[in-house]
């Protein structure tokens, strides 16, 4: 017999109000739990969507703009810059890299980009990871494409399959470019990006299915190699030779006179998005605390209201010897024992969720599981929780102490 | 049980031939520390070790106060008590737990057992509070069960699926568990009814002096007085100046 299975047994005593606190806290500390590990995914996620490229040159719009709809595939692009500018940049002596992306058109609502073979060798995501192929090889042809694993296994497509690019960026669309079908030539392994949920195709091909279908017939009977160079791309992604060079070319490129460009630096203008982002965030985050501060309240309440039957109780502890602190202590271990409970199934259902939601929340919100849930920061969480149960749990453990220093033999 | 009785007896021994297991100087207690109304006083009262006490006084005469102060629920507003040689009035708050836990066994009234814990808990939380480390609790309780003569399976029952008079006597058990030298009782035998109340007292008495333990029985019943070699009343124990030993 110990002070803890005394606590144990008291509870148990008491299964219903006990059991309905346990649920409550148990629904407020997975909200809070669940809301510090998405904040941290989300966070990850968004870190890893682009890597080792310094530059992204376009149109001038805001940098928040140039970013979303080059690196992540949101928005539309407002405008294009000139296919000359893309090789005048690639030219340059301080431009190690360049790749050239387009955007605009899109197969069963995944985006397709047009680009050349520059993409897969020099673009990186996550830690300076490049795209890796899990099936086939790069376009080589005008009317080849590269399908993202996300676009291949929801389409369930292998490589070989015909597809055809619809006009426009919506899922349904009422131009399609059906004269002209791409073959899949590759599919790439998960990245955990918006690469997944990407088609890309040459620069040629984009070119190509926009052309008058009499020459485009032409072009592919005659089955013609020749790349038909576009007078616009989105967007270009630049490696630089040097770090330090970074905000020479910055200021080079948005002087230039032959054609209106913006370059930004993709670290600087994600650190932007996410300070935006982090308000949603902290938001979340005072709404999931306020609603474990209110079960704690509950606990509390919970064990106040006890304490009135509880007398009896208390009498014959402090008779067997129990002091004052022992009753308060008691109290206090009722009150950890719920929480600490709590917490544990908490962290089971999350990690059952996360099992089992991963993949549906990967396809549906790109949002991409992987990390444990065992953190640092959820151990920090679950101390913060437990720190503050002891503190709710003061009110009636003092009133505990107070019926304790008072009780006396005549118990009734 | 033997062998727990010899020890008690070796303990006893010990002590001070001269001195009392119970002994209480100029005591007076008031609950309102402010009145100037003295709820009890007693001026002198020893009692020896071994002697098992009956007194008497109807409620209202402050028994169940003088109990308190002899458990050391509470501390008296003036004078001293001295248990088993020992300054009990003056310990600090959690000495005087400790050596209540120890020393000490309790029975009151009734609802003695925590209603949600099984008979042997009960017993055990009192050894738990006394830090004593009986490994075979378990045989001492189902010996004292036995004496009690409770069958042993009672042992793993919930106190609240007892009877009354089954209550009281694992009440018994538990105030014995420590082998205390005193046994304070108050008004043990209201809730049971006239054929079960001679059982339990035959029972107490018979377990009080296997354990040579020094008891305070505390009742306004004076139909139990018969039980008793000796007896006192609260209104003589009260007075100012008495020498209540040599009362019958």
């Amino acid at each position: 017999m110990t002070l803890l299975s005394l606590a144990w047994h008291s509870l148990g005593s008491r299964r219903k109000s006990v059991l309905l606190t346990f649920c409550s806290l148990l629904i407020s500390i997975s909200v809070l739990l669940s809301v510090e590990y998405l904040r941290h995914q989300v966070k990850e996620s968004f870190n890893r969507t682009v890597s080792d490229v310094d530059m992204i040159v376009g149109a001038p719009s805001g940098q928040l703009n140039l970013l979303l709809y080059s690196v992540f595939r949101m928005g539309t692009p407002t405008n294009g810059i000139q296919y000359t500018s893309y090789q005048s940049l690639k030219n340059n002596d301080l431009v190690e890299w360049a790749i050239p992306i387009s955007l605009g058109d899109s197969h069963h609502g995944f985006r397709v980009l047009g680009t050349n073979k520059d993409y897969f060798k020099h673009f990186k995501y996550a830690n300076k990871q490049a795209l890796a192929f899990k099936h086939g090889t790069a376009f080589s042809g005008m009317f080849e494409a590269v399908v993202g694993s996300d676009v291949a296994q929801q389409l369930g497509y292998k490589v070989g399959d015909k597809i055809i690019i619809a006009h426009g960026i919506a899922a349904t669309s009422f131009t399609h470019h059906d004269k002209a079908p791409f073959t899949i030539s590759g599919i790439l392994k998960p990245t955990g990006t918006p690469v997944d949920k990407t088609v890309h195709t040459s620069l040629s091909g984009i070119e190509a299915v926009h052309l008058s279908p009499r020459i485009q017939q032409r072009l592919i009977k005659s089955g013609s190699t020749v790349e038909l160079k576009p007078k616009q791309v989105t967007a270009v992604m630049l490696g630089l030779t040097s770090k330090l060079a970074i905000f020479k070319l910055q200021r080079d490129i948005n002087n230039v006179s032959d054609d209106k460009l913006m370059a930004i630096l993709p670290g600087v203008a994600m650190t932007e998005l996410w300070q935006l982002m982090s308000n949603i965030e902290n938001v979340l985050r005072v709404i999931s605390l306020l609603v474990l501060i209110s079960s704690l309240f509950g606990l509390s309440t919970m064990l106040l209201a006890s304490m009135q039957q509880r007398k009896g109780e208390i009498a014959i502890l402090r008779v067997l010897g129990a002091g004052p602190l022992t009753i308060f202590s008691l109290i206090l271990i009722e009150a950890l024992i719920i929480t600490l409970l709590a917490i544990t199934t908490a962290i089971g259902l999350i990690s059952l969720a996360q099992h089992l939601l991963s993949d549906w929340l990967a396809s549906h919100y790109g949002l991409f599981l992987n990390g444990h849930l065992l953190t640092k920061d959820t151990l920090i969480a679950a101390v913060v929780i437990a720190i503050a149960t002891i503190f709710t749990a003061l009110i009636p453990a003092l009133e505990a102490y107070k019926s304790a220093l008072h009780s006396a033999l005549s118990a009734k | 049980m033997l062998k727990a009785a010899e020890s008690i007896k070796d303990r006893t021994n010990n002590h001070d031939k001269t001195a009392f297991a119970i002994d209480l100087d100029k005591v007076a207690y008031r609950y309102d520390s402010s009145a100037n109304v003295t709820d009890l006083s007693i001026s002198q009262w020893h009692v020896e070790y071994g002697s098992q006490i009956f007194l008497y006084g109807d409620s209202g005469s402050g028994k169940t106060t003088l109990l308190n102060l002899l458990a050391g629920v509470i501390k008296p507003s003036k004078g001293s008590i001295q248990l088993l040689g020992s300054p009990f009035s003056s310990m600090k708050a959690r000495q005087r737990d400790k050596f209540r836990a120890r020393h000490i066994g309790v029975v009151f009234q009734q609802f003695n057992l925590i209603p949600y814990l099984s008979v042997i808990k009960n017993i055990q939380l009192a050894s738990y509070f006394a830090s004593t480390t009986q490994e075979s609790i378990q045989e001492s309780a189902e010996e004292l069960l036995l004496k009690l003569k409770l069958p042993v399976n009672t042992l793993h029952k919930r106190s609240s699926e007892l009877s009354v008079g089954q209550q009281q006597r694992v009440a018994i058990a538990r105030a014995l568990i420590n082998q205390p030298e005193v046994l304070l009782v108050d008004e043990p035998t209201s809730a049971l009814d006239s054929s079960a109340r001679d059982a339990f007292m035959q029972v107490l008495l018979d377990a009080c002096q296997a354990a040579n333990a020094t008891m305070i029985f505390v009742s306004h019943d004076m139909s139990l007085q018969d039980y008793f070699e000796s007896s006192i009343a609260m209104p003589l124990l009260c007075q100012p100046e008495n020498h209540p030993e040599e009362i019958q």
